[in-house]
């Protein structure tokens, strides 16, 4: 009975935030106010004039709260497939490098080639990274934690070179565009922008949620699984190309944004179980309240618009840190 | 029935052979125990029937038909293994644990349905432990670990289980209770089960038949009470024997020198 209310909770939670973040920002509108603009938009009840709080509500804020709830989603949602089938509780796209990777691909396209699609780039960087940080974890037969985790530094600080390099090299306009988007925000949020995100995220994801509950057996040894039957080699490529494609389109729109891919699927999991056929499907509810919480704490704390991923990592390294004390000798083991 | 043919297992880079010419047959709802000591190659010759290593020669036929050449998903429809009990990375529910059984039934694209949950259900009940379905498999004792394994083989629907060293780390209540589950399990549902074990009392008690190995190779096989001598665990183990008569069973005692010494000297 406990377990179904909080399953509810987190599912619903993020309708519940999105709503109480649109009455939220540095300029005052009153929740009276949003709900009429937002009613007479939807529904075409009220006969509103053009005024600024309507496109301040359907053009910034709305559209702003609906690309951090995606990308919160995509990233949640990929750290619960990459923790699965590394059978490895310590990881997500941000320590594997997956981010760093889609950064790269993001900051050579406006640097250096602005014809090429950024999210094309994203991808393929971000699945490169991955690849090496495997690659150089699996070193002798079965992956250790620690060593997965040491070689996603090991990328991760590479790629982050790589993009030092551009932007070195780039121009001084783009650099100040580079390293704002670096530092992870959506205060470039539009309409455009959240349909590409929805897109990319959807398409990485939707997969992933039909096979969810195979997780379950890519999560006991690699020995056991093929004795279940599952062709392990090929279901890891198939959940870690498409969570990168998520990762890598979430990143290409609001650059890196750590630690939530890592701190939500945990909290999922403390409060509902590891099964992952509901723990996939509640981690992206919860990743995308809790993104959308983070970010409008970024927008309305200050009058400036603090990047999101100073926000996230200010409450993800803590986390970390209970984490591995709480897991201990075996949260590192083998 | 199983029929293992001629085969021989080499390591990569190793000059010598791990399998020297194994041959034996498993025959149907009996427990056929596979004993040898520590390094003798029983753990290798169950990854090669298991299909997980390949043999470079020989063959593993069931029912006269070769299965080389399956992929792992019809093999897991033949064969259940049950791995030693372990910790895995996440602490799934005894009931989620049992229903990743359902594995090879499962389509690539969906989740287990009714018939999957029924099947873990029963195998549960099957094995005496639906009462614990919704404990943490990792907050369980090592025995119950490894019936919950047994009903995870169970659910697979396989006519094959083979169980790698099923008991070697239980305590002795748990070694007679998992060993007679599967006694039970090859005999009621008609299981065909590999078991690998290193003592031989406890071959001798539960197995149906007992292959023995050392260095990789076969050197004996059989019904218990027949293959089971003084000579033949001396040359196995190194240790002098007698055997025990009780209830039809041969049972191993090692001969104490020493102690025997002792009382006569006083």
């Amino acid at each position: 009975m406990k377990k179904n209310i909080k399953i509810i909770i987190l599912f619903v939670s993020p309708l519940i935030i999105s709503g109480v973040s649109l009455f939220l920002g540095p300029y005052k509108i009153t929740p009276v106010m949003t709900i009429k603009i937002f009613l007479n938009e939807t529904f075409h009840i009220f006969d509103l004039k053009d005024i600024p709080e309507k496109a301040i509500i359907m053009d910034i804020r709305l559209p702003r709260i609906l690309l951090a709830g995606v990308v919160g989603a995509g990233l949640s949602g990929s750290g619960v497939v990459l923790q699965g089938i590394f059978r490895n509780p310590l990881v997500d796209p941000f320590i594997l490098g997956i981010s760093a990777g889609a950064a790269f691909g993001c900051a050579i396209t406006v640097g250096f080639f602005p014809n090429w699609s950024v999210q094309f780039n994203a991808f393929v960087f971000g699945l490169i990274a991955v690849g090496l940080a495997y690659a150089i974890a699996r070193t002798q037969g079965e992956i250790s934690r620690l060593s997965l985790i040491l070689s996603g530094v090991i990328v991760s600080a590479f790629f982050q070179a790589l993009v030092s390099i551009v932007k070195f090299l780039v121009d001084p306009h783009k650099l100040q565009a580079i390293v704002f988007w670096l530092m992870g925000s959506f205060s470039l949020s539009d309409w455009r922008i959240f349909k590409i995100a929805f897109l990319g995220v959807s398409i990485g994801l939707l997969p992933v949620f039909l096979m969810r509950w195979r997780l379950n057996v890519l999560s006991l040894s690699e020995e056991e699984a093929k004795s279940l039957g599952v062709n392990v080699k090929r279901d890891r490529l198939i959940f870690i190309v498409f969570s990168t494609l998520a990762v890598a389109t979430a990143t290409s729109v609001c650059g890196i944004i750590g630690w939530v891919g890592l701190m939500v699927p945990h909290l999922v999991r403390m409060m509902i179980g590891p099964d992952h056929k509901i723990l996939f499907p509640l981690s992206l509810t919860t990743g995308a309240s809790y993104m959308i919480l983070a970010d409008t704490i970024s927008r309305s704390i200050t009058s400036f618009d603090i990047p999101v991923g100073i926000i996230t990592a200010l409450t993800g390294a803590p986390f970390f840190l209970y984490l591995m004390k709480k897991g201990g000798k075996e949260a590192w083991g083998k | 029935m199983l029929e293992i043919k001629k085969l021989c297992f080499r390591h990569k880079g190793s000059k010598e052979d791990t399998l020297k010419d194994i041959e034996f047959s498993a025959e149907l709802g009996k427990v056929t125990a596979i004993l040898g000591p520590n390094g003798s190659g029983k753990s290798t010759l169950f990854k090669c029937i298991a299909g997980i290593w390949k043999p470079y020669k020989g063959s593993i036929c069931i029912n006269g038909k070769e299965i080389d050449k399956l992929s792992y998903l019809e093999r897991a429809k033949i064969f259940a293994v049950v791995p030693q009990e372990h910790e895995p990375a996440f602490p799934y529910s005894v009931f989620d644990m049992v229903l990743i059984g359902r594995a090879p039934y499962v389509n690539f694209f969906s989740s287990p349905g009714l018939k999957d949950y029924e099947k873990a259900k029963q195998a549960l009940q099957t094995l005496g432990i639906y009462h614990l379905k919704e404990k943490s498999y990792d907050k369980i004792s090592g025995g119950e670990r490894q019936l919950v394994l047994i009903a995870r083989a169970l659910a697979q629907s396989a006519p094959f289980m083979l169980l790698d060293e099923p008991v070697s780390h239980l305590d002795f209540r748990n070694q007679i209770k998992v060993l007679l589950k599967i006694k039970e399990l090859a005999y009621k549902n008609k299981i065909t089960a590999l078991v690998t074990i290193h003592d031989p009392n406890l071959a001798s008690l539960f197995a149906d038949k007992i292959v023995v190995i050392k260095d990789g190779r076969i050197i004996g096989q059989g019904k218990p009470n027949h293959i089971l001598n003084e000579k033949l665990i001396q040359e196995v183990y190194g240790i002098k024997i007698n055997i025990i008569q009780n209830n039809g069973f041969n049972l191993i005692c090692p001969v104490l020198d020493f102690l025997k010494n002792k009382q006569m000297g006083a």
